[in-house]
């Protein structure tokens, strides 16, 4: 084994693999000469970015300036008329809005939610073991496996959830099928579902936390919910930060959960963004027009990238 | 309850063990680890009673709220199919408890294919995207090259892009590579992840150079010290991409529904997702399928509990 991969590595003077063909420049005086064996720990990375990261990203931004389909192989040049399309159409427009939504109603209990759990298991319960079992087990679920306990559970009549409330003589709810609700109720399967990642985060912070700035304020007379808002919650700031980040990012991404519990219904009112665009590709086989909705969701995405970096520096300095 | 028990018998078993030492510092250890939880709950609920009680009370009862799903999932796959859409709603079944569903999930066919499929693909993607991340992060935390610092860039730059916006166009190259509808079409787009070598990276910049340049001087190649003296102390950290990696890959559901057409072909997330029984819903049915699905990862997570959640905390706050 190590013979063969070995043998690229030992070659002293390798050809440049990543295709740059630049000589390195010495510089006199410092360390060894920077070898180009730099190149070859690269170029097996450098081949999978190129072909499936980088060639996409160029070839779909091509793909979004064409009327190409999926059906046949014909595609002609047609400008920008995909992107003033998407952005005069109501339906991107309210598939956006939904995902925004979502990604409000989402994220506010997922980071609440996540950070009470971190804390309470923090604080160092009897029991952690289980704890961090309970709240973390949904999130190795595979999608398929969640939305089909939840649709089961939002059923009428025998649904868990609707049976509980006709035992107790209240009006069932159509969880998944009044277009008032159904949102919600995909958010709450999303907590339910995702919450452990944002617990496991939050945990690994808290312990970061010595623990001699909680005697110190102890010794001030600090009670212990003065020590939670006063030390705790201070220290959890830029991991909040990084978590709501991360948090937004993931909520606008959503597909998955609602493709599978309500393909986007009732009457679209859980449609979001991607849904939109995986309906306009593969429902519809507008893969031109598919590429152009594609590339306005990047721009929101990287737009709230920006905005955070912003808020982060801002904060730093 | 459990932790009391070892608590009263380690240090009576202790003195017996003909391993003295050892045993007694792992008993120590133990004793250390006990008084610090104890001091970190004075500390964070106060000493008296009345705070423990309320966090035990709220944690029990988020708990109890999270295993509830899975909980009456488990309960109704064991049910027959007619008590499980009785109404009102049955929490003891009138027919009895069977395993009538998982008899005819598991006859039917395909469930084990869609494990084994997953299997062979998460395995690809991590073995792949652990060794070329492992590389890259090498060559840029160590070595000195032109184009260097403008290649990393592009790397975090690569953070962004949202692997969903890329599905269209990749599924057209999978087509012109001739690989949609088969495992590779699957498995090898999910091989390029940034923040794994981003990852990778931080931890290799932390590595004191000294070790490297010492087997350097006895004429050790780049690759060699790379894999006789990097690798080796950089087990933590491939242990966790590797699960953060396999996990992801496991679950991912978007690529692999679009790319696959033929259920042979189809990874557990996708088949249990998208094919249905002719008969309609079959409640019971269903939940014996999520059942089976569910437990390959659960079954990993119970044994490498420790593992999989450092692994998570490190690579999902990037390595920080």
């Amino acid at each position: 084994m190590t013979t063969t991969t070995n043998s690229p590595a030992s070659t002293p003077r390798p050809p440049a693999a990543a295709g740059t063909g630049l000589a390195p420049r010495r510089r006199p005086g410092k360390q060894p000469a920077p070898s180009r064996t730099g190149y070859w720990f690269l170029a097996p990375y450098l081949f999978f970015f190129a072909l499936f990261l980088v060639w996409p990203i160029l070839y779909g931004l091509w793909m979004s300036l064409t009327n190409r389909s999926l059906v046949n192989d014909e595609s002609s040049f047609a400008g920008l008329s995909n992107y003033s399309e998407a952005l005069t159409d109501p339906q991107m427009w309210s598939s956006l809005g939904n995902t925004l939504f979502f990604t409000v109603i989402s994220s506010v209990p997922l980071i609440l939610v996540s950070f009470a759990m971190a804390y309470l298991v923090y604080t160092g319960l009897r029991g952690q073991w289980l704890w961090r079992l309970t709240f973390f087990a949904p999130f190795l679920l595979p999608v398929s496996v969640v939305t089909a306990i939840w649709a089961f559970l939002f059923t009428n009549d025998f649904g868990l959830i609707n049976g509980l409330l006709d035992r107790f003589g209240i009006n069932q709810v159509g969880w998944l099928s009044d277009d008032q609700v159904a949102m919600w109720s995909i958010a709450l399967v999303t907590l339910w579902w995702t919450v452990g990642f944002n617990f496991l985060l939050y945990l690994s912070a808290l312990q970061n936390i010595p623990d001699h700035l909680y005697e110190a304020a102890q010794l001030d007379g600090a009670g212990t919910w003065r020590r939670l808002f006063s030390i705790t919650l201070p220290m959890m700031k830029s991991t909040t930060g990084l978590i709501i980040l991360l948090q937004a990012l993931a909520s606008l991404k959503v597909f998955d959960q609602i493709f599978l519990l309500t393909a986007g219904g009732p009457n679209g009112a859980t449609r979001s963004i991607l849904q939109y665009i995986y309906d306009a590709g593969f429902t519809g086989y507008r893969l031109g027009y598919a590429s152009a909705t594609s590339y306005i969701f990047f721009a929101l995405i990287v737009l709230v990238s920006l905005v955070q970096m912003w808020f982060a520096k801002r904060k730093d300095s | 309850m459990a932790t009391s028990t070892t608590a009263a018998t380690a240090p009576a078993g202790s003195g017996r063990e003909p391993g003295g030492p050892d045993v007694d510092a792992r008993t120590r250890a133990r004793v250390q680890k006990k008084r610090e939880a104890e001091h970190l709950r004075t500390l964070t609920l106060g000493p008296g009673r009345k705070g423990r009680a309320a966090a035990y009370t709220v944690v029990a009862v988020l708990a109890a709220l999270w295993a509830l799903p899975m909980a009456w999932a488990v309960l109704s796959s064991f049910k027959s199919e007619a008590d499980v859409s009785a109404a009102p709603l049955q929490f003891w079944p009138e027919g009895g408890w069977t395993a009538d569903a998982y008899r005819s999930v598991l006859a039917a066919g395909d469930i084990p294919l869609w494990i084994w499929n997953s299997v062979l693909v998460s395995t690809l993607v991590t073995v792949i995207t652990v060794t070329i991340s492992a590389l890259a992060a090498y060559a840029f935390s160590r070595q000195k090259f032109r184009g260097r610092r403008w290649l990393f860039v592009l790397t975090i730059a690569a953070l962004m892009v949202p692997p969903q916006i890329l599905i269209v166009p990749l599924f057209d190259q999978m087509i012109a590579l001739r690989l949609s509808d088969t495992l590779l079409g699957v498995a090898l787009p999910q091989v390029v992840m940034p923040l794994m070598v981003i990852v990778m990276k931080n931890f290799f910049d932390q590595i004191p150079v000294e070790l490297e340049e010492a087997a350097r001087l006895d004429g050790a190649s780049d690759f060699r010290v790379f894999y006789s003296v990097v690798l080796p102390l950089s087990r933590s950290i491939l242990t966790a991409v590797s699960i953060f990696v396999f996990i992801s890959a496991w679950n991912n559901f978007l690529w692999p529904f679009i790319v696959t057409n033929s259920p042979e072909i189809m990874t557990i997330p996708v088949g249990l997702g998208t094919v249905k029984n002719a008969y309609g819903v079959q409640y019971a049915s269903e939940m014996a399928s999520a059942m089976i699905g569910a437990l390959p990862l659960l079954i990993v997570f119970m044994l490498f509990q420790r593992h999989i959640i450092r692994g998570f905390a490190t690579s999902g706050m990037g390595g920080q």
